[in-house]
This record gives structure tokens, sequence and C-alpha cells, in this order.
């Protein structure tokens, strides 16, 4: 066991350590993100600090979300290169190999997300800094998640320019309906309703009540063992389809073992449509900054 | 299962898809012994050696390395090998010393990533990103990434394909250097002279079947080819004696050269001096070549190893 956790490490050191010389990597997961930062609060919230946490949440989950894109791809990258196969006459096994895709692209957000709380502090003059216990533990669960998503996507893809496709198909869905770009009270409520089986929104959501209400973990619990089961399932599932030959396919069946990853949220949408009060939770941090949005009710 | 050896591989055999890759492959390797699988490009040398390396499953026979089985042992096998791979791919912008510090990490026992830079000649490098290295730059890392775990059983599957005589050399030297070490060294090739330089035992291998194995002596003796000696005289013969001298089975006249070949070399030289002599003629120039193994494979297969 000790072996494997020794592993773990020293693969997520290297794989830190190339992330941080790879020019796109640095892009997309801290210029990106500080963008975004800058647009929300700059334009959207016209630099208005009552306006900073309910945005601030937003660009958190973009933050987050971007685990998806993150390291887990670079696996795909690594297995059609024969990278892969190099590891694989060592010790190293495919959960090692999985893991540190996880605690690297855990340990390369940490600082970004940081950097957005101070320039939201410096620059946009921010109050507070909503439930720190639940937003750390939101954006540790959260990125865990998204990478474990990625990687599921890197298991049962075949090449990278499939794996993009996917991504791209799946990125587009979080950022545009789950409350991250649009709020989600502006959606159409049967968009809403189809949103509401997304982890995205959940995370969104959590990371907004968490900014604005400064709600506690123990309220947000729902939330997370939906986004823990998410990340478990999808670990392990990844585990299982995971290759190391660029010349060995996925097989056409394991497509839909992605469908798995997603159970606790399709639970969690059932019961949300039904019974939940994460509409109304969405209005009531909408409403907290009142502009640049108007909401009629 | 043969005993004793610390290489065993029993007839093995892989498909894939109609292709049959190999068919019944056995052979066993001593301990501290360099083997060399020797066979054109597609004659099933790489299959074995990823099975051997736990990279590939066999459709059925069975192999040991140190007793342990590639397919079950895990990591213990880790342990005990090293290999370096047709093409090691590694990332391109991983340094030299940080890819022998990372995959060292991996083991219990290790070399020092100071010595390995040292014994490869990479100390110069030891800051290059891997997609600075040259062709033989990189060969050397991946050897030194096989031998970062001081493994008892060395894999090295066509070390110095595509690399030019200067570099090919200097692996040879490394690879005679790991023989003094006595490491148990199994290599794949398509090089004659490689085979012939590296190895103690060859196994000639083909459509995915060990057609000969021996010493390179011993492959040569068994064959029937025969030695070709390239006679120069000061005058030109012209009575056909050389044909009839003993051992001769074929003489052929090449430019200003006589091509003498024969089963039986000693006796044929020295009926060649005493013709020479007779004939009051003097010798301008003699020249010996033994079969290589490269004419066994001919004999063999009726093909050249590089057809």
């Amino acid at each position: 066991m000790s072996h494997v956790l020794g592993n773990t490490w020293a693969l997520t050191v290297s794989r830190m350590r190339l992330a941080m010389r790879n020019r796109a990597f640095l892009f997309f997961s801290l210029i990106m993100p500080l963008t975004f930062l800058f647009i929300y609060a700059g334009i959207f919230g016209r630099g208005r600090s009552e306006a900073v946490p309910y945005l601030l949440g937003e660009v958190l989950a973009l933050t987050v979300m971007g685990s998806f894109w993150g390291l887990s791809v670079q696996l795909v990258t690594f297995r059609e290169q024969g990278i892969l196969r190099r590891f694989r006459v060592t010790p190293v096994g495919a959960s090692a190999m999985l893991a540190s895709s996880l605690v690297s692209n855990y340990f390369l957000t940490l600082p970004t997300i940081a950097i957005e709380f101070y320039l939201s502090r410096a620059v946009f003059h921010m109050a507070g800094l909503g439930n720190v216990l639940s937003i750390f533990v939101l954006v540790t669960i959260g990125t865990v998640t998204f990478a474990s998503l990625g990687l599921i996507v890197a298991s049962v893809t075949n090449t990278m320019q499939e794996t993009q496709i996917i991504n791209q198909i799946i990125w587009f869905v979080f950022l545009f309906i789950s409350g991250a770009t649009i709020p989600f009270p502006m959606l159409p409520r049967s968009v809403q309703s189809f949103a509401l089986f997304l982890p995205a929104t959940y995370l969104v959501s959590g990371l907004q009540r968490a900014m604005s209400e400064r709600t506690p973990l123990v309220d947000l619990g729902m939330y997370l063992a939906s986004l823990v089961g998410c990340a478990l399932i999808a670990f392990i599932v990844s585990a299982q389809l995971f290759r190391w030959e660029p010349e060995s396919k996925a097989p056409r069946q394991a497509k839909l073992w992605v469908a798995a990853a997603i159970v606790p949220f399709l639970l969690l949408g059932v019961w949300e449509n039904l019974n939940g009060d994460l509409r109304s939770h969405a209005m009531k941090d909408l409403q907290s900054i009142r502009e640049p949005y108007s909401i009629e009710h | 299962m043969l005993s004793g050896a610390t290489i065993e591989v029993l007839n093995l055999t892989k498909r894939y898809g109609n292709v049959e890759a190999l068919r019944g492959v056995s052979f066993a390797v001593n301990e501290g012994e360099v083997f060399g699988l020797l066979g054109p490009n597609g004659a099933g040398k790489t299959s074995t050696v990823e099975i051997l390396e736990g990279l590939r499953t066999p459709d059925s026979g069975s192999v040991s390395v140190c007793g342990l089985d590639p397919q079950t042992s895990g990591a213990e096998y880790k342990y005990v090998m090293g290999a370096a791979l047709q093409a090691t791919a590694l990332p391109d912008k991983m340094r030299v010393h940080e890819a022998l510090d990372l995959f060292g990490s991996f083991y219990p026992r290790r070399r020092g990533t100071k010595e390995l830079l040292g014994r490869f000649g990479l100390e110069e490098k030891r800051n290059a990103f891997y997609s600075q290295l040259s062709g033989g730059q990189k060969q050397r890392l991946a050897l030194a990434l096989a031998l970062v775990n001081d493994p008892q059983v060395v894999f090295l599957d066509e070390p110095t394909a595509g690399l030019d005589p200067q570099v090919r050399r200097e692996i040879y030297d490394i690879i005679e250097e790991l023989k003094k070490e006595k490491k148990t060294i199994l290599l794949t090739t398509h090089y004659i002279e490689e085979a012939e330089k590296l190895c103690d035992r060859v196994a000639i291998v083909d459509q995915g079947k060990v057609i000969a194995l021996g010493t390179p002596r011993e492959l040569k003796q068994r064959s029937a080819a025969v030695t070709r000696i390239t006679v120069r005289m000061a005058k030109p013969e012209t009575n056909g004696a050389l044909g009839n001298l003993e051992g001769v089975t074929e003489c052929r006249a090449e430019a200003e050269d006589y091509l003498l070949y024969s089963t039986r070399v000693p006796r044929t030289i020295v009926a060649l001096v005493k013709h020479l002599e007779e004939q009051n003629n003097e010798l301008v120039s003699l020249e010996i070549s033994a079969p290589s193994l490269e004419d066994i494979f001919l004999e063999l297969t009726g093909r050249r190893l590089r057809d």
C-alpha cells in the first residue's frame, strides 16, 4: 500500500511540473479563470463589491469545473504517444496513474482559487470570504469529481480527437446550463429541470450559497454526497477501463459505463425536481446582487 | 519447464487476428547470459519479449523469469526486471535527470541518478528536455531507465535500431559492460554483427518459430555453409587446378581474385601454398571469410534477414 502512495506522489509531483511547463495548461487553468473574474466582477457586476461574492461563486465553479479538461486528458496523449507503455513496465499501477491526475489537478487548482479570492478582495473590495470551510470542501470535492469525470471520458475514448469532441460537448452543457454563466433563475423552466441532473449545477449552487449566504457545510450535505458518489464511481469505472497501450481500443459498450458515474445525480435530480430548494436558493442568491440582472417575480 | 534457467519460455503462441505471430516458441536463458533473438522484422521477436515484459498475454504456453510469472507477479516481478522497449517515449518537457529520479523512485532498490548520468554519458544533458535529445541520447536514456532499479534481468528490444554506427558502437560498449556485471540479458535484433558480437547464444526466429539455437560458433559449425577464401596471385591461373585443391567445393574467378569455397580451410590453405610453389607463382593477398549468421539464415530460410 505504501508503495502505491509513494508512486502516486512521485507521479503527482512530476505531472504538476510538466503541467507548469505547458503554456496551454497555464492558460486554461490560470489565465482564463482570472479573465472570467474580471469580466464577471468588472462588467456584469459593474465593479460593485456587494455583487462580487455571488459572481465569485460562479468563477470558482468555472475554475473547479476546469479540472474536467486538466490532467485527465493528458493521459490520452500519454497513451497515444506510447508514454504509458514505459510506465507499464515499472511497478506503477493504473490506480496510481489515475490518482496522480486527481491530486495534481487539485494542487494546481488551489493557487488559482487563492488568487481569485485575493483579487476579489484587493481589486473589487469584496467584504467577506463566505463560509470558508464550505468553500474549501466544495472546491476539494468538486475538483476531484470533475477530474474523475475527465478520467472516465479519457478511459472510453480512443484518440485525443475523440476526447476533445466529447469533452467540448459536455463542457458546453456544464458551462451554459449549470448557472455558471447564465444565472440559474434566468434559464427556462424546462432547462432548469434538465440542469438539476447535472453535477455542475450543484457545484455552482453550492459555491454561490457558500459565498452569498455563508451556508454551512451541513446544509450542503446532499450536494456533497452526490459529488463524492459521482467521483467514486467515475474513478472506479475509469480504473476498470484503463488502457496502457495505444492500440488497445475501448469496447463499444464501455462507453455506456460513463452513465454509471452520473447515477448519483440522476437520483438527486429527481429529488430536486420534486422537493428540492435549489431553485429558491438560486433566486435568493441572485436577488442579493440585484444588478446587473433585473429579475421580476 | 526447463530447470535452473533465469528465463524460461515454453511453447509460446500468440495470434493477432488472422496473423499467427508466435507458433510455439521455446528457449531458456541462463543466469548471466546474453541471449539474442535474431530475425527479420515481423518474425515474432518483439511479441516474445513483450510477453516476457508483461506487456502482452500469450494465447498459450508459459513463461517464467527468475521463477516469476510476468502476468501475475505484479510489482515483485517489476523489481527484478528492466526493459528498454522498442520505442521508448517520455513526455517532451521532462528533463533527463527528472526522468531518472522519477523512474528510480518507483523501486525500493535503485541506482543513483548521478551514477547513471555518468555511466551513460548524459551528464551534460542532465537538464535537457527529452524533446531536445538526439536519437542516440534518447536511446542511452532508455537504457539508463532500464537499469535504474539494478535489475537481475534486462530486456533490450532492438536497442540499436535506427542509430548511426558510432552510436551503435557506444550502445555495444554499454551492453558489454552489463555482460561483465553478469546481468542476464535478452536482446532482440535484426543486425547480424550485433548478435555475433554481443550474444553468448542466439535463437534465430522466423515466422513465429525458433529455427536454430546455439552459440554463434555452434550455429556456424552446424551449418553446411562454407568458408570463402579470396586469393590474389602474381600470375593468373589458367588450368583450373584451384578447384581441385583439397576441401574446395567451388572455385570462381572474380576480376583479379579467385574465390575458393572450402569446407576444410586449413587443408585448403596448405594445398594452395604447395600448388603455388609447384607453379612458381606468388601469393599477393589472401582473405578468409567465415560463414556469417546471415549465411546461416539464408541457408535455413532461403531469404536474407533484411528481405
